[in-house]
């Protein structure tokens, strides 16, 4: 059985490992962190977010300023998804941000079917395509 | 010897020790035991005695029914007859508390951060004034309260709270909290971000009497109304707050005629415990783990510094504990740290608004939650420390619980909500003061801080500008309205800034640009209280990314009403363009961080600021290329950004995409990532540093050691179990600081000695 952890990653509670849900690479043991698996990249924040007043007139310009933040981009090996992005301190380490206790999970999903799309839960929200009623 | 007398005479000792200390207290200062607390109480016996008598289910829900419905129509009044900006756009609660003090029933519209606060001021009251001789609780008192340290979330929150008796017997409260703004601190609005000491904070009410009979008392209202700037406003939302109070209680005895006060009783205590036992049947659905998370606080509102809020969220069992051990020690002089209850208020603000909105809006929802701090901290701060701006801290405080619990919540089976990314997080508003245009003194502050943009959902787009973090219902009023009262005009309002949005498979809702300038006064003034101008203030989700950051920008030595006056083509409807163009002649443009001081104004100058984006959700590399293609149609982003962030190939004129040439862009981008992006191990040897960046003052722990805490120098590390004082340096003491060795290196180069060379 598959456990879906998040957008992209599951855990194989057979073989223990992280996987990635686009490609089905195998990202190392579940009982580890999946980061270490990964591709990292360090992201410009320019790039995401570029300044929108000029940069040569004034301090602040809607980009980040890269001395104070990092954009960290986690890739997976394999296919290339980016799976995690995490905004950290300039020369901070990546977080191990999902420490999961396996046996707890086959535990659990020893009384659970397997879910194989990820369960969105209630749709709470007003259909509006309909526009205003008044 | 006898055992038993022995015993009797130690309890008899110990009693009048109790006494003697409680007789003598010099001092009934913020209790630790009360605010430090946040579960509800221990069933009494009388409680039990009324669960015993009433057991019908039916009956319980029929009453709690009754108690939702008055405490809705108390929100409405205080919604519609509040004088307070606040009040006026939903930022209020009204609620029903049990005779031990804990809120079981709270509005479902408004802030629901007060909800689980107000229980600590009941309890201080239940604790110290219903047997003290000089005060008593009696049919028809009122009690008002804003002090944090007596739980709250900051001194600009007010509430008035009603003892309801039947037969003489206390059974239940009932309380109105609303965000007055105005409270006569150092800075008009309520929200100081200059106070330095608790003491520059303005009023600081502890609970105390303020109504008997029903009534006012004017004495004590009149010393109130001399202590703040809108000595009108205080009088009329007291007023406001106990009427709805009021109805409340007329509402409680309603029940009391009909079902009895046991029927009541029963149903409070009900509600609280089976809260508590449904939410730990919930966290048991969780998967077992330990989730870490960091967020970026990048100012103090007086300089701009590195604050870390880190978090670890560890469920195990029917257990969930928040640890927020590592996080930025207090700023002993600066006014964004929090009072704990703050702090844990707000992660169940997280859990109300967007995990478990269908439970009822009370404190049991937080009860079973277990939290860890360093006291000392950023979100556990001493009572000496001022925390009027506790929202930057608090902010803070539930974006890394939202990140955090999504992580959790992705692979439950049953879920309440759609798994969501951080909301936007800052409160990107003007606060204004001064004297307006019909001579009479105001502070406060517009209700543009209610639009934050909201997180990119598991399956849908962040909606734009839609809610504040802590209310899901609240409004952003009419800017027209607020017109007629103050004067200055919002001559930019509700329009996007392009490209700000947070990237994603679904994008973040975005925020909007504001443009206010004074008018129709000389006395008049600025302030804005917002991290973020340096560092986005929270994260995305599985991949999408956070929004930007934003500065504030100002034009001044122009008249801009002159200019539309006389040359209106040069005055352009957007930052980039007023800031980039810089069409008015002489005219000084300058941009700051967010936390701009109260800053008095002059007519026709421009302050600048824009909202931000909620974060992204999922690689934008998957999203949808007609999704971008809206955006583009819509204002929201350019066609240049768009190509380059979601890598889709259109024409530019049509608009019409070419799906085979987009798939092989993406293709060719998972190519480039795959050969950019480093091995774990390699990526950590080249850009993991051992200390925080030595250039900027840093302040929490770093890397995995919550036990050594930075204090704004890699020389000051401290033990995060006795973290002590922090003060900073005044800004412009620094400045002054820089410019005088300038001075000194320039006479120096210049040879021009130094006009005084005394010490």
């Amino acid at each position: 059985m598959k456990v879906l952890m998040t957008e992209y990653l599951r855990i194989d509670l057979e073989t223990e490992n992280w996987e990635c849900r686009v490609c089905e690479h195998v990202v190392g043991s579940a009982r580890g962190n999946y980061k270490q698996g990964l591709l990292v990249y360090k992201r410009d924040p320019e790039d995401i977010h570029p300044s929108i007043i000029d940069p040569e007139k004034y301090k602040f310009t809607f980009c980040p300023d890269k001395d104070w933040v990092s954009i960290y981009e986690f890739y997976c090996p394999s296919c290339g998804t980016q799976m995690e992005v995490e905004y950290t301190f300039p020369g901070h380490e990546p977080l191990f941000d999902m420490e999961v206790d396996v046996d707890a999970l086959k535990e659990q999903w020893s009384h659970r079917e397997e879910i194989l799309e990820p369960v969105k839960g209630p749709n709470i929200l007003v259909d509006r395509t309909h526009g205003h009623n008044h | 010897m006898n055992t038993k007398v022995n015993v009797d005479t130690e309890v008899e000792d110990q009693e009048l020790i109790q006494k003697f200390l409680k007789d003598t207290t010099l001092f009934l200062g913020p209790d630790p035991e009360i605010i430090r607390d946040h579960r509800i109480m221990p069933r009494t016996p009388s409680e039990e005695e009324c669960m015993d008598k009433y057991t019908d289910l039916n009956q319980i829900s029929s009453i709690r029914d009754r108690l939702q419905s008055a405490c809705e129509e108390g929100f409405e009044m205080v919604e519609q007859m509040g004088a307070a900006p606040g009040a006026k756009w939903g930022d209020i609660i009204t609620g029903i508390y049990s005779a031990s003090g804990d809120l079981t029933i709270g509005s479902a519209g408004g802030v629901l951060i007060f909800s689980a606060l107000v229980h600590h001021p009941i309890k201080f009251i239940i604790k110290n004034w219903v047997d003290e001789h000089t005060v008593g609780v009696n049919e028809g008192d009122g009690f008002i309260h804003n002090d944090s340290r007596y739980g709250n979330v900051h001194n600009t929150d007010q509430s008035m709270i009603l003892p309801v008796f039947h037969e003489g017997k206390l059974i239940c409260w009932a309380a109105s909290t609303v965000h007055e703004g105005e409270n006569g601190a150092i800075e008009p609005g309520g929200m100081p971000s200059m106070a330095e000491t608790s003491f520059d904070e303005g009023l600081k009410m502890s609970p105390f009497k303020v109504v008997e009979n029903y009534e006012i008392k004017r004495d004590i209202l009149t010393f109130l109304q001399n202590s703040v700037r809108e000595p009108k406003l205080q009088y009329e939302d007291m007023k406001v707050k106990l009427f709805a109070c009021m109805r409340l209680e007329q509402r409680i005895k309603e029940v009391f005629a009909t079902d009895g006060p046991d029927a009541l009783t029963a149903c409070l205590r009900y509600t609280n415990e089976s809260v508590v036992t449904e939410v730990r049947r919930r966290i048991t659905e969780w998967p077992d783990m330990t989730v870490r998370t960091q967020t970026i606080m990048d100012s103090t509102l007086r300089e701009n510094a590195l604050l870390k809020v880190n978090l670890a969220v560890t469920k195990k069992g029917d257990r969930l504990i928040f640890d927020f051990s590592g996080t930025s020690p207090e700023l002993t002089n600066r006014a964004i740290n929090t009072q704990l209850p703050g702090m844990k208020g707000m992660v169940g603000q997280a859990f109300m608004n967007h995990i478990w909105p269908d439970l009822p809006r009370g404190q049991a929802g937080l009860s079973p939650i277990e939290f860890v701090t360093q006291q000392g901290s950023l979100v556990d701060c001493s009572y000496e420390a001022p925390n009027s701006q506790s929202l930057m801290s608090i902010f803070h405080s539930f974006t890394v619980a939202q990140h955090a619990t999504a992580k959790f919540l992705y692979s439950c089976p049953d879920k309440y909500t759609r798994v969501l990314a951080p909301w936007h997080n800052m409160i990107n508003t003007f606060i204004w003061g001064g004297v307006n245009q019909h001579g009479e003194m105001l502070g406060n502050l517009c209700a543009d801080l209610n639009g934050m943009g909201g997180g990119a959902r598991m399956d849908r787009d962040g909606e734009h500008a839609l809610a504040p973090i802590f209310a899901t219902m609240a409004d952003i009023g009419e800017q027209e309205m607020n017109e007629e009262e103050v004067p200055f005009l919002q001559l930019v309002s509700k329009k996007m800034t392009a490209n700000t949005q947070a990237p994603g498979k679904y994008r973040g809702g975005m925020g909007y640009t504001m443009i206010a300038s004074t008018k129709d006064s000389d006395q008049w003034g600025f302030m804005t209280t917002t991290q973020g101008s340096k560092v986005p203030t929270i994260q995305g989700l599985f991949g999408g990314y956070a929004g930007g950051s934003y500065p504030l920008c100002k034009v001044t030595d122009v008249d801009v009403y002159d200019v539309l006056l006389k040359n209106p083509e040069q005055f352009k409807h957007s930052i980039h363009e007023t800031m980039n163009e810089q069409l008015f002649p002489g005219a000084k443009y300058s941009t700051h961080h967010m936390g701009m001081g109260f800053d008095i104004s002059k007519r026709g100058e421009l302050y600048m600021i824009s909202q931000g984006s909620g974060g992204g959700y999922g690689d934008p590399l998957e999203r949808d290329p007609t999704y971008v293609i809206m955006d583009i149609e819509e204002g929201l982003i350019t066609s240049d950004w768009a190509k380059k962030l979601y890598k889709v190939e259109f024409n530019e004129e049509t608009f019409a995409l070419d799906l085979e040439a987009t798939e092989k862009l993406r293709a060719d981008y998972r190519e480039l990532r795959k050969q950019q992006g480093k091995p774990y191990a390699e990526f950590v040897k080249e850009h993991v540093k051992d200390t925080p960046p030595a250039n900027i003052p840093f302040y929490g722990s770093w890397n995995g050691d919550v036990d050594t805490i930075y204090a704004g120098s890699l020389d000051d590390k401290r033990d995060a179990s006795n973290i002590g004082p922090i003060y900073v340096t005044n800004p412009k003491d620094v400045r002054i600081g820089e410019l005088e060795a300038e001075l000194e290196a320039v006479r120096k180069q210049a040879g021009i000695p130094s006009t005084d060379t005394r010490k």
